[in-house]
């Protein structure tokens, strides 16, 4: 099975035209997306109405585009946001729970681990009622106890970034510890022999080769938080974000401007994707 | 403070600081949440005190405990064919070509999964439904004289599952092939092994890691997932993560919701659990 073995002729024939159905199964769903954002028809699907750019550019009529759709650019506005605040805080935490899983012994430190990457198997649902009944009872206690009103325990943008940032943070801890555990920290040492404080060395001597995993990390965040939908869902208020709002679009049968915002996310991760995997190849 | 302590001290302060915000974070945003959770699914709303009366709802309403053997039981079977599927895609990247060419097809893998999950169930429904792509390429092909719906089928829900998690199962065993060394399939061979021999007795205890740490995140995937059944599966999916948005949301039932919440994260904690315990892997390992 590996080069170095040959096998039969028919063995290769069915091997390979097998890994050909799999790449097309991949594709198939990107590549009609991607086709039918330039139908010249109400619909996305059959039939085919003649090529047209309209719903990227058409700014009236009833093919408005996606780039005049107002809706669609605030939800994107917002999702932007929420990206932003997320990557942010999770990188930063993110950062300080690799320094402390890499340099420090203390009880219950592999328990702490274990904890941490919880995260990864709770389901999306599920984390995102649990932190809208833990906002809810924590507003809920300050308005019956001292007539305070905390907003931003309530469903809305606010829960939104805390609900994603409960599970980002461990991905961007996997990747930053990742690198943190290579670093060869005789580096340090020659930077504190030098007379740098700890604080100093760590700054201008770790930080620096920790950069690579940090900037992925928070690519992967920025990603993972725009198109979160799970968690997300069940925390937004009235404001909704891109998925929230592209998924009610899809529940009600849209027209092919979906297919036009999808094709500019397709363009938008892959190109993050792009720059984060030319990262991984320069580690 | 004596000399000794007060040099040691600013480590010590340095680890308190940097514990502090995974403290709060875990405890703020994980732990502390879900007890809150199972608080409120055996508190009574009126009275405030213990009652299991939502537990008990949920095994005997037939369409409560119906829907969640079936969305355990469709996400098992979803896993096991996200294996099958992943696992000769895998081995092909690991072991069957090298270099420039194996990264490409790597990243060819991995690029559809950088879009986001609505997109590529979006894909999905342009190609399945009545008026889509397959339907009217059978149309054309003369196989079939109206439109065929190949939506809001359990096949349907299926294919999506296992499209939306192939990622998942992909990356880890690719990981762990890539550390096999050929010799060890090589002297198999030599010693007059087949290639189920093989397969058998080096590939995939050799793989296992990887084959367990895929399993479980594709099973969490497709149990939790919630956009493939409801989009591909239409009012009928009845998928258990259905149920507890609609409790939460459409009916304000916050706790029976709650109950379902508590009941989900079991069936979840008691899969990944057996399937340590029987490969005999540690889950600290396993995932990180």
């Amino acid at each position: 099975m590996i080069p170095s073995i040959r096998q039969t002729r028919r063995f290769y024939t069915i091997y390979h035209s097998y890994l050909i159905l799999f790449f097309v199964f991949l594709a198939a769903p990107l590549i009609v997306v991607a086709a039918f954002s330039f139908n010249d028809s109400q619909f996305p699907s059959f039939p085919w109405g003649g090529f047209t750019t309209d719903w990227f550019f058409s700014s009236e009529g009833d093919k408005l585009g996606f780039f005049h759709d107002s809706e669609l650019l605030e939800s994107i506005g917002l999702s932007a946001a929420i990206a932003v605040v997320t990557t942010f805080l999770a990188t930063t935490v993110a950062c300080t729970n690799a320094f402390l899983f890499e340099r420090f012994d203390f009880p219950g430190k592999s328990f702490l681990y274990m904890l941490m990457l919880l995260p990864l198997v709770i389901p999306g649902v599920l984390l995102g009622v649990s932190i809208l009944v833990f906002g809810s009872q924590i507003a809920n206690y300050f308005e019956d106890n001292w007539l305070i009103d905390l907003e931003f325990l309530r469903p809305g943008l606010t829960l939104v970034v805390i609900g994603q940032f409960a599970f980002i943070t461990t991905i961007c801890t996997l990747v930053i510890t990742a690198r943190l555990k290579k670093f060869d920290r005789s580096l340090e040492e020659a930077a504190l022999n030098l007379g740098a404080t700890p604080i100093v060395a760590v700054f201008s001597v770790t930080i620096p080769y920790l950069k690579p995993a940090i900037v992925g990390a928070a690519i992967v965040s920025f990603l993972m938080s725009f198109e979160n939908f799970n968690t997300t869902f069940m925390l937004v208020g009235s404001d909704a974000p891109l998925t929230v709002a592209m998924f009610e679009r899809l529940r009600e049968g849209s027209t092919p401007v979906l297919n036009a915002i999808s094709v500019i996310l397709m363009l938008g991760s892959g190109v993050l994707a792009m720059i984060n995997m030319s990262l991984q190849k320069k580690k | 403070m004596s000399l000794a302590s007060s040099a040691r001290s600013p480590i010590k302060i340095g680890m308190w600081l940097l514990l502090a915000p995974l403290c709060l974070w875990l405890l703020l945003l994980i732990i502390l949440p879900h007890l809150e959770l199972l608080t409120f699914s055996i508190t009574d709303p009126e009275q405030g005190g213990f009652t299991f009366s939502f537990y008990a709802e949920f095994f005997t309403e037939p369409l409560y405990w119906r829907t969640f053997v079936r969305t355990a039981l469709m996400s098992i079977l979803a896993t096991i064919l996200t294996l099958l599927i992943a696992f000769p895609v895998s081995f092909f990247i690991a072991k069957m070509i090298k270099g420039r060419s194996k990264g490409i097809i790597f990243a060819m893998c991995l690029i559809p999964f950088w879009v986001s999950e609505l997109v590529r169930t979006f894909g999905w429904m342009i190609l399945l439904r009545e008026s889509g792509v397959i339907s009217n390429t059978l149309m054309w092909l003369g196989l079939t004289d109206s439109g065929v719906e190949l939506l809001y089928t359990d096949a349907t829900i299926m294919l999506g599952l296992v499209y939306s998690a192939m990622l998942f199962m992909v990356v880890p065993l690719v990981s762990t092939l890539d550390s096999l060394d050929d010799s060890y399939i090589e002297a198999g061979y030599d010693l007059g092994g087949n290639n189920w021999n093989i397969m058998r007795e080096i590939i995939i205890p050799h793989a296992m890691p990887g084959i367990v740490s895929g399993c479980i995140i594709v099973f969490m995937l497709s149990l939790g997932n919630y956009l493939t059944p409801v989009l591909l599966g239409g009012k009928d999916s009845l998928w258990f993560t259905e149920q507890i948005y609609t409790q939460f949301i459409t009916r304000f039932n916050w706790e029976q919701g709650s109950a379902f919440g508590i009941l989900l994260l079991l069936l979840s904690s008691l899969i990944v659990w057996a399937g340590l315990k029987v490969t005999r892997q540690s889950f600290t390992k396993t995932m990180g």
